[in-house]
């Protein structure tokens, strides 16, 4: 029951590999009551790569991470992740699904009981058998990665809303994930404070390899992140602009509704707005 | 017509989600993993913390007992037989439910304030995202502390209220200590202990589970919250005086 990341056989870990299909739709098909919310979505999210969802609101972003953590169930198609079909699992079985995923929700939803620490370890802490002092370790270490190591001990409600998603991110990573799922990670936040989040996603990215599904309807983190990449240069971190090959691994989806308007990277998605009214309103 | 069709259809759903949540707990009680932090955690949250308003309820429901049925004894002349009343009142039937509506009023609306904050804050669906069920984390342990700490607090509400129940007699009748132990003892049966002490584990699950039910079905925001916790509350009252009805009738029927 308890969540663990378990070992991939070498055949799975082959295929699942740089460029693998780590998250695969395939015709996925939801509605709620009357209203279509996804209506056969299919696309592909290749291991290390980034899939950027663009959408107005309501139009199904947040849905899809749903349906990825096993949170919905959709009434039609298949969804494959890491190499599971996991449509059709229990609740139970998701568990061992959930192991390998982490998810940002909106405004972070971190546990207000529970104090920072707590609350990035508690995948490790609760659901895992790794013993605590390597758990307290690995907390440190995420907290150092975000740069709030020095908010350990605080409670949420003592953090801005920027540091709430960034211990969102931090407890997101904090169990080593292959697939990290962010919604809406910037939303309601200041410019200054919404790059630091862009720059954690990059970081995560590009530094530790992880596959990433963003939500989002902020163009500009959008683009932020699909246009650059973050470089290890000794101790610090720099940002640079991405290599052409580097921008094309982020690929933007546009829903609209309940079906897939536009899918290609950043620089497609400028030209098909010059041509798209709805697109280039939703850019503009 | 299509209105009650539509209400009646919700009224169906939220039963059906009511057992499947029991249900669901009911596997986790003999199942792995168990949160045995929280467990005693909540042991103390529902047990502990509602000590105070339970003593007080309890003490001051026999001190009027013993007042009103005092006086009306009067009439007869049989002032001596007050603690009969008290304690067969307090054991077979106030102790239980005043204690428990006290503990719904306390417990069943926090617990759905704390459950509904947390669905609608997506507190509940990162908890499943982190791999932990909700059912084993936050129902159950609510539910075994229910479960458990509703007749302990039922029997220190008997005991308290008896306890005021002499005082009155003692003060304000002027009936001897002894006649009225005395009395109180002679008032009782076994049955009548026995329905004590059973009543309230039925009365403790019923709060507990409708708090946690309606905790988790919240939705609508801040708004969603308020009106989970004014359902708990009135929801689990109304349960608690039912539930009571059936018991003691069934009850009756297996021992009287």
């Amino acid at each position: 029951m308890a969540v663990q990341r378990e070992a991939r056989s070498a055949l799975l870990d082959e295929a699942l590999g740089p460029g693998g299909p780590i998250v695969v739709f395939d015709k996925v098909s939801l509605a709620f009551d009357e209203k279509t919310i996804l209506n056969e979505i299919s696309f592909t999210l290749k291991t290390g790569h980034t899939k950027i969802f663009l959408g107005a609101s309501g139009a199904g972003k947040s849905t899809i991470l749903r349906l990825i953590l096993g949170l919905l169930k959709p009434d039609a198609g298949m969804i494959f992740v890491n190499g599971d079909r996991i449509d059709d699992m229990t609740e139970d079985q998701m568990m061992h699904v959930r192991g390998d995923l982490g998810m940002v929700f909106q405004e972070g939803a971190l546990f207000d009981s529970l104090t920072v620490r707590e609350n990035v370890g508690y995948k490790l802490f609760e659901e895992s058998k790794v013993p605590f002092a390597d758990a307290n370790h690995r907390v440190e270490e995420v907290l150092g990665f975000v740069g709030l190591a020095e908010f350990i001990d605080r409670q949420p409600s003592e953090l801005s809303g920027g540091q709430r998603r960034r211990v969102a991110i931090a407890r997101a990573m904090a169990a080593k994930p292959r697939i990290l799922l962010y919604d809406e990670p910037t939303t309601g936040l200041d410019p200054i404070t919404a790059i630091t989040i862009d720059e954690e996603i990059m970081k995560l990215r590009d530094l530790e390899g992880v596959s990433s599904i963003v939500v989002t309807h902020q163009l500009r983190d959008a683009f932020y992140v699909a246009e650059h990449s973050a470089v290890q240069d000794g101790d610090r971190i720099r940002f640079d602009r991405a290599t052409p090959d580097k921008a094309d691994e982020a690929e933007f989806i546009m829903l609209r509704d309940g079906r897939i308007a536009f899918e290609g990277n950043a620089t497609e998605l400028r030209e098909v707005a010059a041509r798209d009214r709805y697109i280039d309103a939703f850019l503009s | 017509m299509t209105l009650l069709v539509e209400w009646i259809k919700a009224a169906l759903l939220e039963v059906q989600e009511y057992f499947i949540m029991v249900g669901k707990t009911a596997r986790a009680a003999v199942t792995r993993p168990f949160y045995v932090r929280d467990i005693v955690e909540q042991f103390e949250i529902i047990g502990i913390g509602s000590l105070t308003v339970v003593l007080l309820t309890g003490m001051f429901t026999g001190m009027v007992l013993a007042l009103q049925s005092g006086f009306t004894l009067d009439q007869f002349g049989a002032r001596s037989m007050v603690g009969r009343l008290v304690s067969a009142s307090m054991v077979k039937e106030l102790g239980p439910v005043l204690t428990a509506l006290m503990v719904a009023g306390r417990v069943g609306s926090g617990i759905a304030a704390e459950l509904g904050s947390m669905m609608v804050t997506d507190q509940i669906a990162a908890l499943r995202a982190l791999g932990t069920d909700p059912i084993r984390k936050l129902v159950l342990p609510r539910i075994l502390a229910g479960l458990v700490m509703v007749p302990l607090l039922t029997c220190v509400s008997v005991a308290v209220g008896l306890v005021g129940g002499w005082i009155t007699t003692e003060t304000q009748l002027k009936v001897a200590s002894g006649v009225y132990w005395n009395s109180v003892v002679m008032g009782l049966y076994m049955q009548d202990v026995w329905m004590g002490l059973i009543k309230p584990f039925f009365l403790g699950f019923a709060i507990v589970s409708i708090g946690c039910h309606v905790g988790l079905r919240t939705s609508g925001g801040t708004q969603g919250v308020g009106r989970a916790t004014t359902n708990a509350v009135v929801a689990s009252s109304v349960a608690v005086l039912v539930v009571n009805f059936l018991v003691t009738k069934l009850l009756i029927v297996l021992m009287y």
